[in-house]
């Protein structure tokens, strides 16, 4: 049995949540009962006043810190930032952090039962937008007691989470921490994701979506679809530095195998996650990215979209991200200027393109905690001992 | 203990104001404007030691390089625009001075005044570029590529038809003696001017 990091929260274990109110989605259909998954990590105080959301990105889900056992590999996917002494401290922060609605990872999605016609949703579950997530996530706060979270905090998909938050909660939400994140797709990002859907939709183990009623997986479409969205979450550099030409072995051998150390690299990635997640999710996600969009109700004006957020911002973008690159987070830095609101923006210079938000990087990590920091001390959170 | 010309805006400052604080440093000007005058506004830096301490300190800082302009700030998008020892490290301090004044109708400067008789000593007795308490660095590795005089920036307001509301000295700590009052451009160690967008 291996010791875990002193830094780490440690072995920690996922919760569910039961929902019999029926959700209103955006889309028109209503979710009639529904199930999240969740871990917590630290103490919520007598006055409530300390807990913190973790919205997850695209392929995220809830166990974004510490070990599910003494042998689990690696701990969850933001660990780097939730723990003691880290930028989310744990000591002083009540950490909430929710597997999405339409997730593969427990929380009610395609592959759950329709309590309805008591079989699996499949391709029949309902398209979810990122405020649909937001309203689910209310909900469970309310249920956990949580008026009003000292900060809500999410990269990539999860940073559009936090900026609903601002704007369908205001009241509920005292700080905003949006990272590596974009007001709303590009025409490149949109196309990307439809490449990938288009990778797992003519897969011929696809079947419309119903690949569970014939006992098969697209795990081809899948792979690929993997493959070409880590592209976009590395950058040119990051990938060649990494690999640059190296070749798997001494010669080329003039052929389709794998030659390139690259290639062998994506195949794994597409490989490990075809059997880890599910198709009809990866679908709905994507979907829910390309969907956001605040501004759209408001002529395109995202300051007026803004109107309703009444918290400071923090807003960080990387260097090389190309994904969601810097522009894109001072488009939202702008807007909020114009709007009159608080809010905070750095940069950090990072080789790592998009996935650089869920590193350890030392400026990333000092500006972070600098703002959590300041949030504690807003909340009248006592300093740690 | 502030800065002698931080001191002096902040007394000019007027309650409740929205300011853009170009360079803001630490915040440590903002953030006492925010406690003792209810101002809000923003501070742009690229320092990065500067901005996670204005992060710490609950001061709105946006990473910003001033030489890309202030294009993303509106026509009067605050009421004042403060820039302390920055406009000699710009690239043309004569376009920000009219970004500035686009952005609010009035601006407060302060910059090391080239003429200050130690200056004028070192350069002129010495024969050496000065060095001194505000202008630390030496020649090679200076971010000061455009200094200036009190005379200097005087001239470029009234060629720019601007008015200057006020104008001041700091030398070190402290506010000037009577002596920086009378030859500003002698005795000012810092030159503080407040300039409004139109005379009169």
């Amino acid at each position: 049995m291996t010791e875990l990091p002193r830094d780490s929260v440690g072995l920690v274990s996922p919760e569910k949540a039961h929902f019999d109110d029926p959700l209103a989605l955006a889309c028109g259909r209503t979710l009639p009962a529904y199930d999240l998954v969740y871990e917590t990590y630290g103490t919520l105080n007598a006055e409530c006043s300390n807990a913190i959301l973790i919205c997850h990105a695209l392929s995220g889900h809830h166990h974004a810190a510490g070990y599910h056992s003494q042998d689990e590999r690696k701990p969850g996917w933001w660990d780097a930032h939730i723990g003691p002494g880290k930028s989310i401290d744990t000591d002083r922060f009540f950490v909430v952090s929710v597997n999405n609605l339409g997730g593969c990872h427990g929380s009610t999605g395609p592959a759950s039962l329709n309590p309805v016609t008591g079989e699996a949703w499949g391709p029949d579950f309902p398209m979810m937008t990122v405020g649909d997530w937001v309203h689910s996530q209310a909900r469970l706060a309310d249920r956990l007691g949580i008026e009003r979270f000292a900060a809500v905090v999410g990269g990539s998909l999860g940073g559009m989470q936090v900026l609903q938050w601002t704007l369908s909660y205001p009241g509920r939400i005292a700080n905003a921490v949006v990272i590596a994140a974009t007001p709303k797709l590009s025409a490149q990002n949109i196309a990307f994701n439809e490449v990938a859907r288009q990778a797992i939709r003519s897969d011929p183990d696809f079947f419309d979506g119903h690949y569970a009623d014939h006992g098969t997986l697209p795990r081809r479409g899948l792979k690929l679809a993997r493959m070409v969205g880590h592209i976009t979450y590395l950058s040119e550099d990051a990938m060649g530095s990494k690999f640059g030409r190296d070749l798997r072995s001494e010669d080329l051998n003039f052929g389709y195998d794998v030659e390139f150390q690259v290639e062998s690299y994506l195949r794994y990635q597409g490989d490990t996650f075809s059997t880890s997640f599910d198709a009809n999710t990866y679908l709905l996600m994507t979907k829910a990215l390309d969907y956001f969009d605040p501004a759209a109700a408001h002529g395109g004006d995202l300051a007026a979209a803004l109107a309703p957020a009444d918290c400071p911002f923090l807003v960080v973008s990387f260097s090389t991200d190309w994904r969601f690159p810097p522009w894109r987070s001072k488009e939202l830095v702008n807007a909020l200027v114009r709007a009159g609101k608080s809010v905070s923006y750095a940069n950090i210079d990072s080789p790592h393109g998009h996935d650089a938000f869920l590193l350890p990087e030392p400026r990333y990590q000092a500006v972070f905690a600098a703002f959590m920091q300041r949030v504690a001390r807003d909340q009248g959170l006592e300093d740690r001992p | 203990m502030m800065r002698a010309d931080l001191k002096r805006i902040h007394d000019w400052v007027p309650e409740g104001a929205r300011v853009l604080d170009l360079g803001c440093g630490d915040g440590t000007l903002l953030a006492a404007l925010a406690r003792d005058k209810g101002v809000t506004g923003y501070g742009l830096e690229i320092d990065h030691e500067g901005i996670t301490a204005c992060l710490a300190r609950g001061v709105n800082v946006i990473e910003q390089n001033l030489d890309e302009g202030l294009a993303n700030f509106e026509d009067d998008a605050c009421d004042l625009v403060v820039m302390t020892q920055a406009l000699q490290a710009l690239r043309r301090p004569d376009r920000m001075l009219d970004e500035m004044l686009r952005v609010a109708g009035e601006c407060i400067i302060t910059f090391p005044n080239f003429a200050y008789w130690r200056h004028r000593a070192y350069l002129g007795l010495r024969g050496y570029m000065p060095v001194s308490r505000s202008l630390p660095h030496a020649w090679y590795d200076t971010p000061n590529i455009h200094l200036s005089t009190f005379n200097d920036f005087e001239h470029l307001c009234r060629d720019k038809g601007l008015m200057i509301v006020d104008r001041a000295v700091g030398i070190g700590d402290h506010e000037g003696h009577w002596t920086s009052r009378w030859w500003p451009n002698l005795f000012g160690e810092i030159a503080i001017f407040r300039v409004a967008r139109h005379r009169g």
